[in-house]
């Protein structure tokens, strides 16, 4: 009965408090991806098909911005949103809505630049052909994302994978509150911290299923359109 | 498309409450009172009994009083007498109460190689320590523990600086799963070192009992003058709840392998 034994048994004996914490993980990370992702592909797709002066530096820009330290945008949210910031009214420290904002921020830039440079790579006489076809702008937008779909997918994933296994953000916006905000992460960091590494290594293994098993479903959901 | 959209957006707003609901209590508390696990004997009697939902926020004392003087808090229970006063002095925070003790010890290696075991005064025990260049671990984050630390240190009137000391900006548990593991001394609260000592077979009690060692711990709410918007009532049935002779017999009778880790200040 080994670290995996006892995450496996900690997913079948319905372990309440664990199935709650690996299903505020997956939430705050949808919620998170999905708000990106609705942001950030159409701005991907104009990046991509639009050609502007300042573009490429726009992209190097945008592409290092995924590299964003999760702790630097958990503090620059926190900064915002904390009782004495400006948004300090709203009253979203240490609630879900802070750690899916963070998170979101952190997703933005890989959805965004994974777009643009998977869009930039189709033939660029696409657009002018669709036009001539008679394809109106909003025409040439979906076709250009279907062209592109798997590499979109690809970076719908990738913002996915970015957030669920982040520790930044939720620990600092959310607060590592039980039954609340406590994801993944955050509990692996507090098992950790009291010394229980075998429950940490055990939720970290859930982890790595929960991102396994987001991944297989969306590729398998493609695959059978 | 634009529905699908329009679905999506409305199912967030649904699903995610974005701000706090006034039945929630926001507390910010030092590490030592989740580590040790009182707070889950604690807080659930008090959920019960007024239908709040607690909150808990555990950093060092430090940073919790910072959370309580930018209103992000509604109440903190710290142990930081000095930090505390001044929240106080400084109009953040208010009706302080006093709400149990326990003490500090300082643990090392089996092997003592600063030879620190039998100083009746934890000042003797670290100028032992600094002395014979053992490794000591600090918390390093401004918590009520790092305060006590750096005072005994003035005390020694040795300077916690060198290769053998390590500020690891970590909080109890983390600490003394790092000495542990490294063989270092480091200073504890009385729970959260009983609470883990199974998993920290390579470590001891070296030094206690000294007055200095002493640890109390208060529970403050936050000025709602300062900041209208925390919710005052509830840090104040919190307060209450603590200090009343049910709470403080929860804390009285919480023990882990049969020894009481907080010794309650309103009851005997």
């Amino acid at each position: 009965m080994g670290v995996l034994g006892r995450a496996i048994g900690l997913l079948v004996s319905g372990d309440p408090e664990v199935w709650f914490i690996t299903w505020t993980s997956l939430r705050f990370s949808l919620f998170s991806s999905i708000i990106a992702c609705a942001a950030a592909i159409p701005l991907g797709v104009l990046i991509a098909l639009k050609r502007f002066p300042g573009r490429r530096a726009l992209l190097a820009v945008l592409s290092s911005l995924m590299a964003l330290p999760t702790v630097v945008v958990g503090l620059l949210v926190y900064a915002l949103i904390s009782r004495s910031g400006p948004l300090g009214k709203m009253g979203l420290l240490f609630t879900p809505g802070a750690v899916i904002i963070g998170q979101a921020i952190l997703a933005f830039p890989v959805v965004l630049s994974l777009t643009a440079s998977a869009l930039s790579s189709l033939n660029p006489l696409l657009p002018e052909v669709l036009t001539t076809l008679g394809a109106t702008r909003r025409g040439i937008f979906w076709m250009s994302v279907r062209e592109a779909r798997g590499a979109v997918l690809s970076a719908a994933l990738a913002s996915f994978g970015r957030v669920i296994g982040e520790v930044g953000a939720a620990m600092m916006l959310g607060g590592n509150i039980r039954w609340y905000t406590r994801t993944l992460t955050t509990a692996i960091a507090l098992q950790t911290g009291m010394g229980d590494f075998e429950l940490g290594l055990a939720l970290g293994i859930i982890l790595m299923i929960m991102a396994l098993g987001v991944n297989a479903l969306l590729h398998w959901v493609v695959r059978h359109e | 498309m634009r529905k699908a959209t329009l679905v999506v957006l409305a199912l967030c707003a649904a699903l995610i409450p974005l701000s706090a609901q006034s039945a929630r209590l926001k507390m910010a508390t030092t590490t030592s009172t989740l580590d040790s696990g009182l707070l889950s004997v604690l807080n659930p009697p008090f959920e019960k009994l007024t239908g709040l939902t607690v909150d808990v926020i555990a950093v060092g004392s430090g940073k919790a009083i910072k959370l309580g003087e930018n209103g992000d808090v509604d109440v903190v229970f710290v142990h930081d007498r000095k930090l505390e006063d001044k929240f106080i002095a400084q109009g953040y925070g208010v009706n302080r109460r006093d709400v149990m003790h326990n003490d500090f010890v300082v643990v090392g290696p089996l092997s003592d190689p600063a030879r620190i075991s039998g100083s009746a005064a934890a000042a003797d025990a670290f100028s032992r320590i600094s002395a014979s260049g053992s490794t000591f671990i600090s918390r390093g984050d401004a918590s009520g523990t790092n305060a006590k630390e750096l005072d005994i240190w003035d005390k020694a009137g040795r300077k916690p600086a060198g290769s053998w000391y390590k500020d690891a900006g970590q909080g109890m548990g983390e600490v003394l799963v790092m000495a542990n593991s490294i063989g270092a001394y480091t200073l504890s609260d009385r729970g959260t070192w009983l609470a883990m000592k199974g998993k920290l077979p390579a470590l001891k009690i070296l030094c206690e009992g000294d007055s200095a060692l002493f640890n109390p711990y208060g529970v403050i709410a936050v000025n709602p003058q300062k900041h209208p918007d925390v919710n005052y009532m509830a840090a104040m049935q919190y307060i209450a709840w603590v200090t009343s002779v049910q709470g403080q017999r929860v804390i009285r009778d919480y023990t882990v392998d049969g020894q009481a880790l907080f010794t309650p200040d309103v009851i005997r």
